[in-house]
């Protein structure tokens, strides 16, 4: 995957037209899209997938044993091995689909958080985990008794590495942290403090909602022992998540949820389990939406990983340039070249829905406005709330320009 | 569905009336919305079935802080019999501009929360928590 060599770029504009949504209406004026950070549009590649895969294929997979249910199985399966390609993971079998990135978070911190984790074990993580790398640690904390600490983020947003290091000392089991924060955008140094933790006896969850539709993400090269991501923030569809797993780990591990297509033999008072990825896939699994993601992959495989990274690099930058000239804007977060396409900012006394709501309005602009699922990092910036615009893919200069237009147009109704 | 952001409602945003806490009121309730963090306190004071004093305390957007304040104007002085009655219609009333469904709940965090603590208080019948469907 390090060799792959980048699709010749293709402009934003041309990959635009790809996305239906991204030509209808809002209160009459065509809608820019930025809230991608929360949930991402779909090409119709990703959208037609799905349906060509309900007029023609679909059937329950890995029971039946005629044709259409042959093709469902082989199609879901041939989108397990785009994934397992796509983030260069060895084996296909290493990627266990789920819901979405709280579902893999979740199944980790159950299945091996609760064989693994004892009274007085320490769980590292971060300061700016969106609440779904935060809870389900929290509650195997106080299921098991053990303790969380977490590294502190400085005033631009960053972690601070020394205290990182000093709480490696201690010996943790797990280090869980974002790859990319939801809200300030910083892309965190992953690599070296994956192999920071190892050296210190700690396995590595890392939470890749906001890198692996962003950027290459080498699982292999990161040597990370867990990654968790959602379909639907990469162009692909909602109700689809995968995990990554190191193949000892997974095969260690106890099953999360009991069922069907999970089991090997069952019988009335045992059962045995299923070998991976299945063992961890109860139930009929989201077949189209599999689909739907393989087709995402694909997607983003003619794009280039490394062109979308540098489009919204450039887009980025471009933003905050233009944003901050707004007269009391405050942008969170590190500078364009250690983030990701994310600006979470304030403007004057304007409270971040009345601006969401004007933008809405006034320019059919659409960003995000809250607390970004990140309650401890807001109170860390001592705010309520941000506004927080996005960007991806098909994110243009034009869209930028119009939510300038559209923060003039709020201080004007606020009269500031 | 246009909001106007009104002058009166920036003006109650930037000015809330009644805005703190009493030293000894007998009722109190306060809430947040969990969707956008938006905060309330209310504190009565009741004498002789009137509400005598009413302050509010609360961060978040320019809807739900100009509702809390108007709100405030609404009740003080009035009968706790008519307090209890007031209802959705007479805080849209009052904020006069439409309010789009994804803000609906900021209108309305004041009048739950000002139910609430008459709730607490004995003076109302405790109202369902769950929400209504719009
Ligand atoms: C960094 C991060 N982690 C986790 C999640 C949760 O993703 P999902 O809601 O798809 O489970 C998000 C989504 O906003 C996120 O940005």
């Amino acid at each position: 995957m390090t060799t792959v060599q980048q699709p010749a770029t293709r402009s934003a504009d041309d990959i635009r037209g790809d996305f239906p949504i991204l030509s209808r209406l809002v209160h009459g004026k065509p809608l820019v899209y930025l809230d991608s950070t929360a949930s991402s549009q779909k090409p119709v590649a990703v959208i037609e997938a799905m349906s060509q895969y309900y007029e023609t294929t679909h059937a329950n997979v890995h029971r039946g044993v005629y044709e259409i249910s042959e093709e469902a199985t082989a199609k879901m399966e041939r989108a397990r091995v785009k994934v397992a390609r796509f983030i260069n993971a060895r084996q296909s079998k290493q990627v266990i689909f789920t819901r979405n990135t709280t579902e893999s978070i979740n199944l980790v911190a159950y299945s091996w958080g609760y064989a693994n984790i004892k009274a007085g074990d320490l769980i590292v993580l971060t300061g700016m985990e969106h609440h779904s790398n935060l809870v389900p640690w929290q509650m195997l904390a106080q299921r098991a008794g053990a303790r969380l600490e977490f590294v502190p983020v400085t005033d631009d947003g960053l972690l601070q590495l020394d205290v990182y290091e000093q709480l490696l000392q201690q010996q943790p089991r797990l280090v869980a942290f974002t790859h990319m924060s939801n809200v300030l955008g910083t892309v965190n140094p992953a690599q070296e403090m994956i192999a920071q933790a190892h050296a210190a006896g700690a396995l590595v969850l890392l939470d890749a909602a906001q890198s692996v539709p962003h950027m290459p993400v080498d699982v292999q090269a990161l040597d990370v022992d867990f990654l968790c991501f959602s379909a639907h923030k990469m162009l692909g569809p909602t109700g689809i998540g995968v995990l990554y797993g190191k193949r000892d780990l997974l095969e260690a591990m106890p099953p999360f949820m009991g069922g069907g297509d999970m089991i090997r033999t069952v019988g009335l008072r045992e059962s045995t389990w299923n070998d991976l990825p299945w063992k961890f896939e109860a139930g009929t699994p989201a077949i189209a939406e599999a689909i739907g993601l393989g087709a995402a992959v694909d997607y983003l495989n003619a794009i280039g990983m490394e062109n979308a990274r540098q489009h919204e690099q450039n887009i980025t930058a471009y933003a905050m340039e233009q944003v901050q000239q707004v007269p009391g804007l405050i942008i969170y977060g590190p500078g364009a070249a250690r983030r990701g396409g994310v600006i979470s900012f304030t403007l004057g006394d304007i409270h971040p829905h009345d601006l969401a709501s004007i933008l809405d309005q006034e320019v059919g602009v659409a960003i995000r406005a809250g607390h970004h699922c990140a309650q401890p990092l807001m109170e860390r910036f001592g705010l309520a709330a941000t506004a927080r615009a996005s960007f991806y893919v098909y994110t243009i200069t034009d869209d930028v320009d119009m939510l300038v237009k559209g923060l003039h147009k709020a201080l004007e109704i606020f009269k500031l | 569905m246009s909001m106007d952001y009104r002058e009166y409602i920036l003006d109650h945003y930037r000015n809330p009336r009644n805005y703190g806490t009493l030293a000894h009121p007998n009722a109190h309730a306060e809430d947040s919305n969990p969707l956008c963090g938006d905060q309330l306190a209310i504190d009565l004071l009741i004498e002789e079935d009137l509400v005598k004093e009413v302050r509010f305390q609360g961060r978040g957007c320019a809807i739900s802080q100009a509702a809390a304040s108007m709100l405030s104007e609404m009740i003080e002085g009035k009968s706790v019999e008519e307090v209890v009655q007031l209802g959705k219609d007479d805080v849209l009333d009052s904020l006069g501009i439409p309010i789009s469904p994804a803000r609906t709940k900021c209108a309305f965090l004041s009048l739950r929360v000002l139910h609430r603590s008459l709730a607490l208080a004995g003076l109302e019948k405790p109202i369902d928590n769950d929400e209504e469907d719009q």
